[in-house]
């Protein structure tokens, strides 16, 4: 059995016959041949797969492409225009060397997309608790964070030492009253 | 890795999905945000022959006061629930709780009526609306029944749902002002509880100390006759079962438990 269905991905709409079990994951890299979205775990924990469906960031390797149909997906290769004029995102990733071997950048990147829409003046320890569904292999976290901060128009130096008004969810969360 | 091949459907309301389900009973599986069903189909530890999926039903997403109860669509998505103005007023532990699930793009898809039917007594949600003591509102074509969250639960992976019936509905009573805390032990960012202990008003529900979440009745009985905190949280782990696995035996989770229960009752208590 095959489905049709309808995507719009990065702005143009895409439409392909696809088996129910179809990850989006595959569909945008192996339809499509958008490849900057990597496939890691395959089990929802790294984050490399991260896209945005409707402007949310989602996991693609736990989305069917049929989940998607009639919805909205921005992969990285979406954001910028070109190498020169790099969404803001990306942009400080470069500047602040959040990269090591690159592997988790896609996902990190449509991870902090997502994470400034909804916060877009983070403190540290909310952009470190907001990027904990991305693992990055070659541990470059410091950077990583240095550079959402960036991203979002704070200075990393000051903001590092910014009052954290979350406990870490990991351990304990606040209480009413 | 890929699921066996299935057939699916996205019908466009409740009522459609409930025809499908009635046609094709237990050889269908609902998908909601499918991210406790996809995973297992992917590991090929289900392989359901029709999906009906429910993650575009708008009709069973909303959260909504409704006279001395909260009434949350099943559908509400983890974050949802997180930034919910309603819950954060009226039951701000749903919400707390919610916030500690999986990590922000699980909580993007993730829904509260498919952790409730999922039933991993490793789940935080279902034992926050245990303590809560909500009631589930099962439909099917014979009808609606609500079901109290006491008797929900009746094992790992199942409930008192038929086959045949959608989870519509979950109803908490409002809480408002209530002390309430949530304790999530986990040995890093992102994993599931090794033990969880929500408080709210004076209840204590727990997470992971058994086959289902469970009330710590003990303490919660304690703490009516008038003991005090520590008292009563040294009678957290009475009447569980924890299991033992790599991330902690029995007994290391039972002083989980008993911590951590003193721990959310003095934060409730706003110590
Ligand atoms: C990486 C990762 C980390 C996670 N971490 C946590 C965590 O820390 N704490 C936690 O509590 N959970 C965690 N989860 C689970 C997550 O909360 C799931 O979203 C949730 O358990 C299931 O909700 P769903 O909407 O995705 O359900 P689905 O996967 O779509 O469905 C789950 C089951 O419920 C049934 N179902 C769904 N909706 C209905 C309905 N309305 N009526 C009847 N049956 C229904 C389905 O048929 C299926 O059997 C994690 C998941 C992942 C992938
Ligand atoms: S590949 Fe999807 S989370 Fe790792
Ligand atoms: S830069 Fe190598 S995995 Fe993150």
């Amino acid at each position: 059995m095959t489905v049709k269905v309808e995507i719009t991905v990065n702005g143009e709409s895409t439409s392909a016959d696809v088996e129910p079990r179809l990850l989006l994951a595959h569909y945008l890299r192996d339809q499509l041949g958008l490849k900057d979205t990597n496939v890691g775990c395959d089990t929802t924990s790294c984050g490399a797969c991260t896209v945005l469906l409707d402007g949310e960031s989602i996991k693609s390797c736990t989305v069917l492409a049929v989940q998607a149909d009639q919805q909205s997906v921005t992969t990285m290769e979406g954001l910028s225009t070109d190498s020169d004029n790099l969404h803001p995102v990306p942009a400080a990733f470069r500047a602040e060397h959040g990269l090591q071997c690159g592997f988790c950048t896609p996902g990190m990147v449509m991870a902090a997309v997502s994470l400034l829409e909804e916060n877009p003046k983070p403190t540290e320890k909310q952009v470190r608790e907001g990027l904990e569904g991305n693992l990055c292999r070659c541990t470059g976290y410091h950077n990583i964070v240095r550079a959402v901060l960036a991203a979002s128009g704070q200075d990393p130096d000051k903001a590092e030492g910014s009052e954290p008004d979350m406990v870490a969810p990991g351990f304990s969360t606040g209480s009413g009253a | 890795m890929i699921p066996v091949g299935f057939a699916y459907e996205r019908p466009s309301s409740v009522d459609g999905a409930l025809a499908l389900l009635a046609e094709h009973g237990e050889e269908a599986s609902v998908m909601a945000g499918g991210h406790s069903l996809l995973p297992v189909m992917k590991l090929r530890l289900a392989a359901p022959e029709l999906i009906i999926d429910i993650s575009k039903l708008s009709e069973l997403s909303y959260v909504k006061v409704d006279g001395d109860e909260v009434a949350i669509g099943a559908g509400t998505r983890h974050s949802t629930v997180e930034r919910s103005d309603v819950l954060a007023a009226e039951s701000p532990l749903l919400a707390g709780v919610a916030r500690t699930v999986g990590d922000p793009q699980v909580r993007h898809r993730g829904t509260i009526g498919g952790s409730l039917a999922h039933a991993d007594p490793a789940s935080d949600l279902p034992a926050a609306v245990l303590a809560l003591g909500g009631t589930v509102v099962l439909r099917s074509p014979r009808g609606t029944r609500s079901v109290p969250i006491t008797e929900f639960f009746t094992g790992v992976f199942s409930t008192a749902k038929e086959p045949d019936e959608l989870l519509v509905e979950i109803r908490v009573p409002r809480t408002g002002g209530a002390g309430w805390a949530y304790e999530k032990f986990t040995r890093r960012a992102n994993d599931w509880a090794i033990v969880g202990v929500a408080v709210v008003d004076g209840r204590v529900g727990l997470v992971n100390m058994g086959q289902t979440p469970l009330r710590a009745t003990a303490t919660e009985e304690a703490l009516a006759g008038g003991a005090s905190i520590a008292d009563a949280a040294a009678l957290a782990d009475q009447g569980t079962e924890p299991p033992e696995d790599l991330a902690g035996t029995k007994e290391y989770r039972r002083h989980l438990a008993r911590v951590l229960t003193r721990r959310a009752l003095t934060t409730a208590a706003g110590g």
